[in-house]
């Protein structure tokens, strides 16, 4: 075991943990507007996505990082105008934009690099600057973002109102705030953080954009949401759980046998993830409480 | 006048996803005319386009019907692929366990059966294996969902990704004829297939592989219908969905409800193995759906929930499919692709509209 468990199993799981406490701080401030958000996976490929191309073409990541970002926040937009202004189902709508970004970027990819999907490798030099070589400085971001979050969330008075929206509209809206407005911004919000995750995957992590490649990283930051009870700091500690799962499922490749003498076959590891989230979901999800008007379309009453 | 606006609003939101899917297709340079023409004209010119069709709208009616009895019950199953994946799988773990399957190993004969069942056993139980399979991975996410509270939808695609790792890993260290460069199964026995269409109505030509599971996906339309509308079993279900304190004032346990709605989904989900593995391909095979259990929802969403409508939408989701292929080939940048952006335009949209339409088979919050 002692070779499995040590200081660059530490830095595999920041490393893994970094597109998801991204994700999840997104998720964290549509829902907690009373917005759903199950589109973080389309939302992080749309992020993942045009920061590889940007990158490639230019050789600036952190245009790529930015363009990438905003386009998290134009498919969010579009989420937003669906779920807000048409009143649509939000998780329908959000699957929706998740398919729209299985098969948007395969198009837009077979255009350009006359590809099924992925972009082309990324030059080392172009990609996400490193702290020595273990960790990002987009994980050090993602760190930063909590703390940040919480004093938004808890010491603003955007935060109040946004908390208030997500528990009670009605009551938010009879003491003057703009709901639809406030929910708006929090949606456009969860779609700029979720693609800034994205874009790290593809130009800090990897170094390229492959199809699908968040591999339901979405839903896996969206299980962390709940099991931190939609709170910021348990969400750096549920993200970083989940990223240590990860590292850990990298490192027992190899690592252990099968009784027969055969190396633990690829598909077991590669479930690890989904089980997890599954067990973490059944066993945590009684003790955690949602935001009261979470999914509920709010209409002003005149 | 509801019956008009039931099937205005699906109409308007194909138009609108193929104008929208047009502008993307003129932006990445091809000639949305051209493309549309050869998705849309390859499909009913012949009896064979449109044997092809049917063919294509088959499992789409399965995973339609699947996404539509869960969706009356207030739940989005997106397990649909995992569920089907899994059904094909046993099933053909049962037609080449029972079908007195014999594999040639690099020219040495090898039995790899247990029993060589006759043909009208083992059909039924090929059949019943699908759905009873299906049916199982599907109750997984209901009884989570009745026990924990623990959300359908991500519950579903977690068990997507854990299902087909679980059957990727049987076939390829179990069930794959060694040599075999495709993550393929075994041929199930003769005894389990169902027969072709062209073999009892001639003017079908010999390529169409049209099956008896087509007639099956037609029956499974009434029967769901039946089901959901003529039993006291299907008012519950529906009841919980439109409203599920209500339902449970009433003295129906939604918690039931969620688990006999993620079992029946799963299990018609499952079907799509009978025509997949008994009808056309006769073996498992990784990658084998075209994203059909995803297609389903979109299916469902275009059906309103309701079978004909599911089997209306799967049609016109077949010639998608059908014509993807011509599209695909005879394009400059047009790829497969497109069908899940004009899938998602379509799910989007329907969504869209439903605020101006009645409020029915919406997703309950989780």
């Amino acid at each position: 075991m002692t070779d499995i468990i040590n200081i660059a199993l530490l830095f595999a799981a920041i490393r893994a943990a970094t597109p998801l406490i991204f994700a999840a701080l997104g998720g964290l401030f549509s829902e907690r507007s009373g917005v759903i958000n199950i589109a973080l996976e389309g939302l992080m490929l749309a992020g993942a996505f045009t920061a590889a191309v940007i990158t490639f073409q230019t050789g600036n990541p952190y245009l790529g990082m930015f363009l990438g970002i905003v386009a998290g926040g134009v498919l969010a937009t579009i989420y937003a105008i669906a779920c807000l202004k048409f009143e649509a189902d939000q998780v329908v709508a959000g699957m929706a934009i998740n398919f729209l970004m299985i098969g948007l970027p395969a198009l837009i990819s077979g255009v350009l690099y006359d590809s099924t999907g992925s972009t082309p490798q990324i030059d080392k030099a172009f990609k996400l600057p490193m702290i020595g070589n273990q960790l990002s400085y987009a994980s050090i971001l993602a760190f930063a973002l909590v703390p940040l979050t919480w004093y938004v969330l808890y010491r603003t008075p955007f935060g109040l109102r946004l908390r208030a929206t997500g528990e009670n509209p009605q009551a938010a809206d009879s003491a003057g705030v703009n709901v639809s407005k406030l929910r708006y911004i929090s949606v456009i919000l969860s779609g700029l953080l979720a693609a800034a995750g994205g874009a790290y995957l593809s130009i800090g992590q990897s170094s390229l954009f492959t199809k699908q490649m968040t591999a339901g990283r979405g839903f896996i930051a969206l299980a962390a949401l709940i099991l931190a009870k939609w709170k910021p700091v348990p969400v750096l500690v549920a993200c970083l759980f989940f990223g240590l799962m990860e590292a850990l499922t990298i490192q027992i490749q190899g690592a252990f046998k099968m009784p027969s003498g055969e190396p633990i076959p690829v598909q077991f590891i590669e479930m690890i993830p989904y089980v997890l989230t599954i067990i973490v979901l059944a066993g945590f999800i009684g003790a955690s409480r949602a935001p009261k008007a979470l999914g509920i379309p709010y209409r002003k009453e005149n | 006048m509801n019956i008009l606006r039931e099937i205005v609003w699906p109409f308007v939101a194909v138009i609108a996803a193929f104008i929208v899917g047009g502008i993307i297709i003129l932006l990445i340079g091809d000639n949305p005319i051209t493309a549309y023409s050869l998705l849309l004209s390859n499909s009913f010119g012949s009896i064979r386009d449109i044997g092809w069709t049917l063919h294509y709208a088959t499992p789409l009616i399965f995973t339609g019907l699947a996404v539509a009895v869960a969706f009356r019950c207030g739940l989005l199953n997106i397990g649909a692929e995992g569920q089907l994946y899994v059904a094909a799988f046993a099933t053909a773990f049962v037609g080449i366990k029972f079908g007195g399957s014999v594999v040639d190993i690099f020219g040495k004969q090898e039995n790899w059966s247990w029993a060589s069942l006759p043909a009208f056993l083992l059909i039924p139980l090929c059949m019943l294996t699908a759905i009873v399979v299906g049916g199982v991975w599907g109750a997984i996410p209901g009884i989570l969902k009745a026990k924990f509270g623990s959300h359908e939808v991500i519950n579903t695609i977690m068990l997507n990704f854990i299902g087909i790792a679980l059957v990727g890993y049987f076939t390829q260290y179990f069930y794959k004829v060694p040599g075999d460069p495709i993550q393929r199964t075994a041929e199930i026995g003769d005894a389990a297939h169902i027969p072709r269409l062209n073999e009892f109505l001639t003017f079908i030509p010999y390529d169409v592989p049209l099956n008896l599971a087509f007639l099956i996906a037609l029956l499974m339309c009434g029967l769901v219908y039946v089901f959901l509308w003529k039993t006291k079993w299907g008012y519950e279900l529906r009841a919980v969905g439109e409203n599920p304190s209500a339902a449970e004032y009433g003295g129906i346990s939604p918690k039931k409800q969620i688990i006999i709605a993620m079992t029946l989904s799963g299990a018609l989900a499952g079907m799509v193995a009978i025509g997949e593995v008994q009808g056309t391909r006769h073996h498992y095979e990784t990658g084998f759906s075209a994203d059909w259990g995803f297609l389903g929802i979109a299916v469902a969403l275009l059906g309103r929930n309701h079978p004909l409508g599911v089997l209306i939408a799967a049609l016109f989701f077949g010639v998608l499919l059908r014509g993807e292929i011509f599209v695909d080939a005879f394009t400059r940048y047009v790829s497969k692709d497109l069908g899940w952006v004009l899938q998602a335009i379509i799910i989007l949209f329907v969504a869209c509209f439903q605020m101006y339409s009645k409020r029915k088979g919406g997703v309950v919050k989780g």
